[in-house]
């Protein structure tokens, strides 16, 4: 038998801490703050995908805003035409995401560092265009998209904002114990070798096309996963919401909580959302305060100087520097 | 007259010392050279003058402290530094590389005149002018940065290892220029090398550098004749 | 035949706009290895300056003039004190520092002068030429931009200090050890980057529209420009700039569902040329002997 050792127990332990905090907080939320923090999370689980591609792999990306669109648009479709759960699409956003990912995952094997990320600008820019065509307006609804209604709650008593960032929250959680699964195994040191030392990591019989594709593929999965709950939580998607600002805002997140980490998802989908509501309330205190968006920039701009490894990266040398 | 004097001199990489207390100095129109094996310090001493690394101590050129400056100010004084691995830059033409090293200069006359006396000294050079500077040998590179550091008539040249990596003719061919250039431009020279018997035969003064200390110092001569060096660095 | 011609001279004119967000954007990337994100916002902010300026002075010219050294020097004053802190710091950092830049630019832009589109009167006479193949305008933008290419060009080639900024872009360490300070090098690039992209603001608005969005989609098609010619090699950014501006406007013509999918189009270029020349199409590879 395998004895639990003490870093399976840390995460067991992260996991019921998660769950527990998450239905707490189901009591306290109003309705309102409940669909604050399901967009919250439904962008965490997209920021966790760019964790893994940017931070443990290595390969930029500043277009999941189009995976993120992809797995609205699909839940929304199957939603709208097909009349499935909105539950049920989510695996078919996750499997579509995934191919699409993976298949972007080749050309973006030529591509290094910045060029990497310029392609995938450019693919953040011409998802909107995409969405919008003539010839795939029956299915996308075009620039008006497509409106449906929010899942039912899960139980009876319920509201229904309450029953989706339940199921959000429990769905990230889940996610984020596999992604720390799969980081701490042996394909997650492939993947981080790959990062490291690309070279080196082939020698040692790493397959980089492999792995590369394979973490584009999950990465891209993770943003549909996002996408589609962010779907369901605002019951609409158009060509516009997913404009290239998306994209933006995930990597932004991402860095911002802590791109090397897998709690900084969490809090970069929280500062993301949370954090444009106070750059808002502040803007609103007076005439002469700039708006929300400028306060936004500086506030990134500062945290690059004074909070270089993102949230969780300040939590984490905080937490070290206590120890000793 | 003293040209150069550092006393107590401790550098710095991040949290790693690489020298701890070095003492030389050298005399003008002379060649001093820093002898000593891989990691003894020696390139981080021409790195510690021409301030690209924390130090420690005491560094005066011509009377003038020069710890509190920066690289290109010092460079300005007329410190010529030929850093390791030649500093070429590589997509430039050969003269445009002789032309950075004049930068600081302001006479285009005199700059002009200079990049002939250049030619002069290595006509390959001449040769290769419009040719990008990458496209050049190993020998040529570092004749074209020995040529860069003379552009900006230096007071004081830093030659890192000029025999490195070289085929041993052109190593030779490399070090005659380099004891003409003495003779002709009077040029002071600190020169660092781990190939200590030529370096011995060029300089007037010597320091032996063991892990970022001075063990050994005085004239060439007297270096060149003590047995432990003969044995650990001349090999005879 | 004549449409033809017409969408290819608009395109180069265009194109030429394109050309010369490419290169500030190579500018830049040469200097620091970095793609500034807000370049097309910086070019807005200071065609609205010009627009503000054209408001008081009533002479385009001079508003445009102005606001081009205006430009020059706050490109100088953002490289020195809000790039150079993160100067060393991880390129992820410095990113989100240039979409910090892009954001407060575009969102000051709207505050100051909303988002309602302005119209800046073209810097070329109406009547100028009488042609049915193109516009004064068009023809004023590509003469106008092969000029200032051209006195960039002799810049970098001829002067010592543009000799100094490609020294100090390449290898800094070399560069500082015969005496240039790099540091000013890399803002002064970014002076001049700025000053391009004024140049390009201005040129585009007449075609475009003044408002805080007007440039994204320049950026992207600059961007792509940049990198079909090759990022290392400006004269290659501005030929790939034309050349991205003519694909595009042909595109639009004769590629059914083309006037939807410009930017579509400028994608699938990129990724293409990515492909199968990593360089771009006039990159160097550069020969490096060990």
């Amino acid at each position: 038998m395998n004895r639990p050792n003490p870093i399976t127990r840390k995460l067991a332990v992260s996991f019921a801490m998660l769950v527990f905090v998450g239905i707490a907080l189901m009591f306290v939320a109003s309705e309102y703050t409940a669909y604050q923090v399901t967009t919250a999370l439904a962008y965490g689980i997209a920021i966790l995908g760019l964790n893994i591609l940017t931070g443990y792999n290595g390969q930029f990306s500043i277009g999941h805003s189009a995976f993120f669109a992809a797995g609205a648009y699909v839940s929304a479709i199957l939603i709208t035409f097909a009349g499935w759960h909105p539950y049920a699409t989510l695996p078919i956003a996750a499997a579509v995401t995934f191919s699409m990912g993976f298949l972007f995952g080749f050309p973006a094997l030529r591509l290094e560092g910045l060029y990497l990320a310029l392609a995938t600008f450019a693919l953040a820019v011409a998802t909107p265009q995409i969405l919008k065509v003539d010839a795939l307006e029956h299915w996308t609804g075009g620039v008006q998209g497509l409106f449906f209604d929010k899942p039912d709650p899960i139980f009876a008593g319920l509201s229904v904002d309450h029953s989706l960032y339940l199921v959000t929250w429990l769905v990230f959680v889940v996610l984020m114990v596999g992604a720390w699964m799969l980081l701490h195994s042996r394909s997650g040191r492939a993947i981080m070798a790959i990062r490291d030392n690309p070279i080196a990591a082939s020698t040692m019989g790493i397959n980089l096309a492999l792995y590369k594709t394979t973490t584009f593929g999950i990465s891209a999965m993770l943003a549909g996963v996002g996408g589609a709950f962010f779907a369901l939580a605002n019951s609409f998607v158009s060509p516009d919401t997913f404009n290239f600002f998306i994209a933006v805002y995930l990597l932004v997140g991402s860095v911002v909580g802590g791109i090397v980490s897998i709690p900084g998802a969490l809090l970069g989908g929280l500062f993301y959302v949370f954090g444009q509501e106070y750059a808002e309330e502040f803007s609103n205190l007076s005439e002469m305060i700039p708006p929300p968006w400028v306060t936004f920039g500086v506030l990134l701009i500062l945290m690059m100087y004074f909070a270089p490894f993102g949230i969780w990266g300040a939590i984490e040398r905080g937490w070290a520097r206590l120890k000793r | 007259m003293k040209l150069l004097e550092v006393k107590g001199l401790k550098a710095f990489y991040r949290q790693t010392q690489a020298l701890y207390g070095v003492d030389f100095e050298l005399e003008e129109g002379s060649i001093t050279t820093i002898l000593g094996a891989n990691g003894a310090g020696k390139t981080t001493t021409l790195r510690s003058i021409s301030r690209m690394v924390r130090t420690e101590g005491e560094i005066k050129f011509d009377g003038q402290d020069i710890t509190g400056l920066s690289t290109e100010k010092v460079a300005a004084l007329g410190i010529a530094h030929v850093p390791e691995g030649r500093g070429t830059f590589v997509r430039q033409s050969v003269e445009e590389n002789l032309h950075l090293g004049a930068y600081t200069r302001k006479n285009k006359n005199d700059v002009a005149n200079d990049i002939d006396r250049v030619y002069a000294y290595f006509p390959r050079l001449m040769e290769r002018r419009q040719q990008q500077a990458g496209t050049l040998s190993g020998g040529e590179q570092q004749m074209l940065a020995i040529g860069r550091a003379l552009m900006l008539r230096p007071r004081l040249m830093l030659l890192d290892e000029p025999s490195f990596g070289l085929a041993p003719l052109i190593v030779q061919e490399i070090y005659e220029i380099m004891a003409r250039i003495r003779d002709q431009e009077k040029a002071s020279m600190l020169l660092v090398e781990q190939n200590a018997n030529i370096a011995l035969n060029l300089a007037d003064q010597a320091y032996l550098l063991e892990t970022g200390h001075v063990v050994m110092s005085g004239e060439s001569e007297v270096l060149r004749n003590d047995e432990n060096v003969r044995k650990v660095y001349l090999g005879y | 035949m004549d449409l033809f011609l017409q969408l290819t001279l608009a395109g180069l004119a265009i194109g030429s706009v394109y050309a010369c967000v490419a290169l500030a954007v190579v500018m830049i990337y040469q200097a620091t290895d970095h793609f500034n994100f807000a370049q097309g916002e910086m070019a807005m902010f200071s065609t609205f300056v010009a627009w503000a300026l054209y408001q008081v002075t009533g002479s385009i010219w001079l508003s445009f003039l102005i606001a081009v050294a205006l430009s020059f020097i706050a490109g100088i004053i953002i490289e020195r004190v809000i790039v150079k802190p993160v100067e060393n710091a991880p390129i992820f950092n410095q990113i989100i520092v240039f979409i910090g830049l892009l954001m407060i630019f575009n969102n000051l832009a709207g505050w100051f002068w909303e988002h309602t589109t302005k119209t800046l009167p073209s810097l070329f006479p109406k009547h100028g030429i009488d042609s049915t193949l193109i516009s004064t305008h068009n023809l004023g933008v590509i003469l106008f931009t092969l000029l200032i290419l051209g006195v960039t060009f002799c810049f970098f080639k001829f002067t010592k200090v543009g000799l100094a900024m490609r020294a100090a872009a390449a290898n800094p360490d070399s560069a500082r050890l015969v005496g240039v300070s790099v540091g000013w090098m890399l803002a002064l690039g970014w002076g001049l980057a700025s000053a391009i992209g004024a140049v390009g603001g201005v040129l585009v608005a007449p075609i475009v529209f003044l408002e805080p969005n007007m440039m994204s989609g320049v950026l992207l098609y600059g961007f792509a420009g940049a990198l079909l010619g090759g990022v290392n090699s400006p004269g290659g950014a501005v030929a790939g700039g034309l050349m991205v501006g003519v694909l595009e406007n042909w595109a639009r013509q004769y590629v059914p569902g083309g006037s939807e999918l410009g930017l579509t189009f400028a994608l699938i270029l990129i990724v293409g040329v990515l492909m199968f020349k990593p360089a771009g199409l006039f990159g160097r590879v550069i020969i490096k002997r060990v």
